[in-house]
């Protein structure tokens, strides 16, 4: 594959990201750079390039969450919650699908807990649920996890502050300008707007843009709900120009 | 077009293009998704680590290691970074398979119980140009996430030993303060299993606080 050295991304709105410093998130306070970032007004290959992974062999249940974990046998049977489908599709800014791009995604149980050595919550874990997904996207774009919903849960920001029930999601991209992690919240969740986490946005249509919707037409009769989630990387420019170069 | 139609709530009326989907941090737990073996998660057949080079890569074999620290000085022990780099000739190969000799990209994290310490067993890299042709030092991209990084920070690791080449690196000039530079200069640090070792501290904030870029 040639690089494209004119290769062009449509700058990132930081306004629109959640800034470094929030301090209603606590822990933003300290790890967040004093100093301006210094911009690159030519990113060079190391940021227009990034790894791709289809030709990476990914398992054949790592995006079924429902059946990728178990302590014991098979019939030791299924994990706990609400069965559902996480679907949606990568696209880019311009609408363009971003094709065979690795998306990967990690959640609580049912109870709201983690398969984490360091999580102490109270709820139990589930021997059949160990939280982990990931997949590669489709020519179109389109990508698919099946799981059970996350239960919310409490976590020492304020005195008594409650995550809403959220999937955390990783996306590519085509290169290294793409690179994003985000959080998928359910809608019609009441701890979203009372959550310091997803309140570091400064726009209530950032939060919106981050809540899937339930999709009855795409849910599985007698067997899972399904939620919509599409995410939109970096728009990249075609290079018009490039001929001229 | 009508697979499209819920993305019409993510771009405001009037927009040309949608907008991108906002950041939110990685948490503390991301290490159940992305650093299996951290969090104490049995591992799967292809797991994305630290180790970019087998014994059959080109160019010189080195570990690089580092940590992270925050503005009161303390070491961010549930940090997890991402690596990107070109292989020895300079050449950025972008297809990750775990058969190759070597992979431009790797994930490290600190064990969540020791000392905060990340690590890749990686190659040197070589020399890539820029965009406009002139020559950058041999560098490794360096992303972080963590609780309480609400957006990846980005820098690049430099190495102490090619000071001719980073004298004259364009992203290295690009930053105006010579003595802000330094702080992505790892320094040669011994040897770590029988490799040359650099060592990067990264501060996240306050004295030495090293940069980081917009791109």
């Amino acid at each position: 594959m040639s690089f494209d050295p004119s290769r062009r991304f449509v700058e990132r709105n930081r306004r629109w990201h959640p800034p470094a410093f929030a301090p209603d998130y606590k822990t933003s306070v300290a790890r967040s750079p004093r100093q301006s970032l210094v911009s690159l007004q030519h990113p060079t290959a190391t940021e227009l390039r990034g790894p791709t992974f289809s030709r990476a062999d990914l398992g054949p249940h790592d995006n079924d969450l429902l059946l990728n974990y178990r302590e014991g046998t098979p019939q030791d049977g299924l994990p706990i919650g609400e069965r559902i489908i996480i679907f949606g599709r990568v696209v880019d800014q311009f609408a363009k699908p971003v094709p065979h791009t690795l998306v990967e995604m990690w959640q609580a149980n049912a109870g709201g807990r983690y398969r984490h050595k360091k999580d102490q919550y109270l709820a139990p874990l589930d021997p059949n649920f160990g939280g982990v997904g990931r997949t590669l996207t489709d020519e179109q774009g389109w990508y698919r996890f099946r799981t059970i919903r996350p239960g919310p849960y409490p976590w020492p920001n304020g005195v008594n502050h409650w995550r809403p029930a959220h999937i955390h999601v990783s996306i590519m991209g085509s290169s290294l300008s793409t690179r994003l992690i985000t959080q998928l919240y359910f809608e019609g969740d009441p701890l979203i707007p009372r959550c310091p986490i997803v309140q570091t946005l400064n726009d209530r249509e950032a939060v919106e843009s981050l809540t899937a919707r339930l999709d009855l037409e795409r849910s599985r009769p007698m067997d899972a709900l399904a939620y919509r989630f599409d995410i939109v990387t970096r728009g990249e420019f075609q290079t018009f120009f490039e001929s001229q170069g | 077009m009508s697979q499209l139609k819920p993305l019409s709530a993510i771009a405001r009326a009037g927009d040309l293009m949608f907008r991108e989907t906002p950041s939110q941090t990685a948490g503390p737990y991301v290490h159940i998704g992305l650093a299996l073996s951290v969090a104490g998660l049995p591992q799967r057949d292809m797991e994305i680590w630290n180790q970019l080079a087998t014994e059959e890569a080109e160019g010189e074999r080195i570990a690089l290691v580092g940590t992270v620290i925050d503005g009161n000085g303390d070491v961010v022990r549930d940090i997890f970074v991402e690596a990107w780099q070109a292989n020895a000739r300079g050449e950025y190969c972008d297809e990750y398979s775990p058969t190759n000799a070597f992979n431009g990209f790797g994930r490290a994290a600190p064990d969540v119980l020791s000392d905060g310490e990340w690590s890749f067993d990686t190659i040197k890299p070589g020399c890539v140009k820029d965009s406009r042709g002139q020559w950058m030092a041999p560098h490794v991209a360096l992303s972080l996430f963590a609780r309480g990084i609400n957006l990846a920070l980005h820098t690049r690791l430099y190495f102490e030993d090619e000071a001719q080449a980073n004298a004259s690196c364009p992203v290295l000039n690009a930053v105006e303060s010579p003595q802000r530079r330094q702080t992505m200069i790892a320094r040669r640090d011994g040897e770590r299993h029988g490799v040359p070792c650099y060592r990067l501290d990264i501060c996240l904030q306050g004295e030495g606080e090293t940069v980081f870029f917009d791109f």
